[in-house]
């Protein structure tokens, strides 16, 4: 396993390979995305209090998942690029910082459009929408410093270092907001989880949850081969595999 | 070779800091000015009210006190960077760690106790009650060396940048919202008269993990920005 884990970081076998599993990778997102759509929008019932406006939870919440997901998987690559100066795992929390920031943009704005209509305003201080920001926030931080220095490794293990002490204070910022809120508000925002949710709603729900995550796995890797041809554009393999066409 | 000794060279990165901090003193004071300065600012746009004030009294004193130290932070490491002596501090035996220690120690006596020793005017200035101003001092005592700590880590990451200072406050403002509503919080508590001591025990359990980690990511981060 060590030999396979050694020879997957090298950047021209990861770029090989990553060109081989794209298209399959795609092509399941498209099949996922296309079943968990149908299912949530055409087969699931409406809620008898929601309407269809619940709807947009097939999004949302797959997307709320994601955005802390993607924050992990960043902050360990960062890590590892940090401890082991493995290149691969450099670009790899590089690639997936604006994905996360997407996923996280996007759940900010699908749960703004789901609150007009149920809550009777865009945006309210819950604890949950107020740490979605502050995620955000810190999506910026790490992209920011990124794309801050000219030098692209030394950038990336700054952002590393940035993403790993986000992932201390992720939980903190978490808990401190909630404790705000529950101090100053009471409960008067309903909560968004009910105890239980209907089997065809839960299927659905799940389905998108595994299209977000491949979804991510493709566009990480088209990202993550940009990037390299970016970094390596002076090694040999690159012309090779230029030459080849892959 | 010479016996080394970590409180010895502790003492000297310290003093040495505070001496260059009383040979450069428009530096430490405009921080100072510019956080008595907005919160001047506060009951001209908002409204003179003594009840408005009252309830916005420690929000406005937290977060002026948040701007005031997000200005000085670049001193902490931006100067030594600059002429080198950051590297020979970084090379010598005496461990990051404590070199970043003693970097924040002096920060923070140069720019955090200041603002202690101003808040109690401020509080008059928005109308706070007499009776929240020890709870103020209280939660700006724990609450100012978690910001030298955590802003060490955000200045120490972006000391190599040549425009570093706009992207300090996006690093460095996120990481400060645990402090500022637990601080906040107790002081607004303590003026309606409710016990404050929760806040008070996160704010220093706060100040204990910023204490033991923080002079790590920063140690960290100074050797990646030098390079």
């Amino acid at each position: 396993m060590w030999y396979w884990l050694h020879r997957f970081s090298s950047p021209a076998y990861f770029y090989r390979f990553a060109g081989k599993a794209i298209p399959w990778l795609a092509a399941i997102t498209g099949l996922l995305l296309l079943a968990g759509l149908y299912g949530g929008l055409v087969l699931a019932p409406a809620d008898y209090q929601q309407g269809d406006s619940y709807r947009i939870i097939f999004i949302h919440v797959p997307s709320a998942w994601m955005s802390l997901f993607i924050y992990m998987v960043m902050a360990t690559a960062g890590g590892i690029g940090l401890i082991w100066h493995i290149k691969l795992a450099e670009v790899i929390a590089a690639s997936s910082a604006p994905i996360g920031a997407s996923f996280t943009f996007i759940a900010l704005a699908t749960g703004s459009l789901w609150g007009k209509p149920m809550w009777g305003t865009w945006w309210v201080w819950d604890a949950r929408l107020t740490s979605e920001l502050i995620l955000l926030f810190l999506y910026f931080g790490v992209i920011a410093l990124q794309s801050a220095g000219e030098d692209k490794r030394t950038a990336s293990r700054a952002s590393a270092i940035l993403a790993l002490v986000g992932v201390i204070n992720i939980p903190i910022i978490h808990f401190s907001v909630e404790w705000w809120n529950t101090l100053h508000q009471g409960a008067t925002v309903s909560k968004m989880d009910a105890p239980s949710i209907h089997t065809s709603m839960l299927v659905p729900l799940l389905i998108m949850a595994v299209a977000c995550k491949f979804y991510y796995a493709t566009s990480l890797l088209m990202r993550a081969r940009a990037e390299l041809l970016d970094r390596e554009h002076n090694s040999h393999w690159i012309r090779d595999a230029l030459k080849n066409h892959e | 070779m010479r016996y080394f000794s970590l409180s010895k060279a502790f003492m000297a990165i310290l003093s040495r800091d505070l001496l260059l901090a009383l040979r450069r003193r428009s530096e430490v004071v405009n921080p100072l000015l510019f956080f008595v300065i907005v919160v001047t600012l506060f009951p001209l746009a908002i409204s003179p009210s003594q009840a408005v004030l009252q309830t916005l009294a420690p929000g406005i004193i937290w977060v002026a006190a948040l701007l005031s130290t997000l200005l000085s932070l670049e001193r902490m490491f931006r100067s030594d960077f600059e002429d080198g002596s950051l590297e020979q501090l970084l090379l010598s035996p005496c461990p990051p760690t404590v070199v970043v220690l003693a970097k924040v120690l002096a920060h923070w006596l140069v720019s955090g106790l200041p603002l202690l020793l101003i808040a109690p005017l401020l509080g008059v200035f928005l109308a706070l009650p007499t009776a929240a101003i020890p709870t103020l001092l209280f939660t700006l005592a724990l609450g100012t060396p978690v910001l030298s700590l955590v802003g060490a880590i955000g200045v120490a990451l972006t000391v190599g940048l040549r425009r570093g200072g706009a992207l300090l406050s996006l690093l460095v403002l996120p990481l400060y919202l645990p402090v500022l509503i637990f601080a906040a919080n107790a002081v607004a508590a303590s003026a309606d008269g409710l016990a404050v001591t929760g806040q008070l025990y996160f704010l220093g359990g706060l100040l204990l993990l910023s204490c033991s980690l923080a002079p790590l990511a920063a140690a960290a981060a100074l050797k990646i920005s030098i390079h």
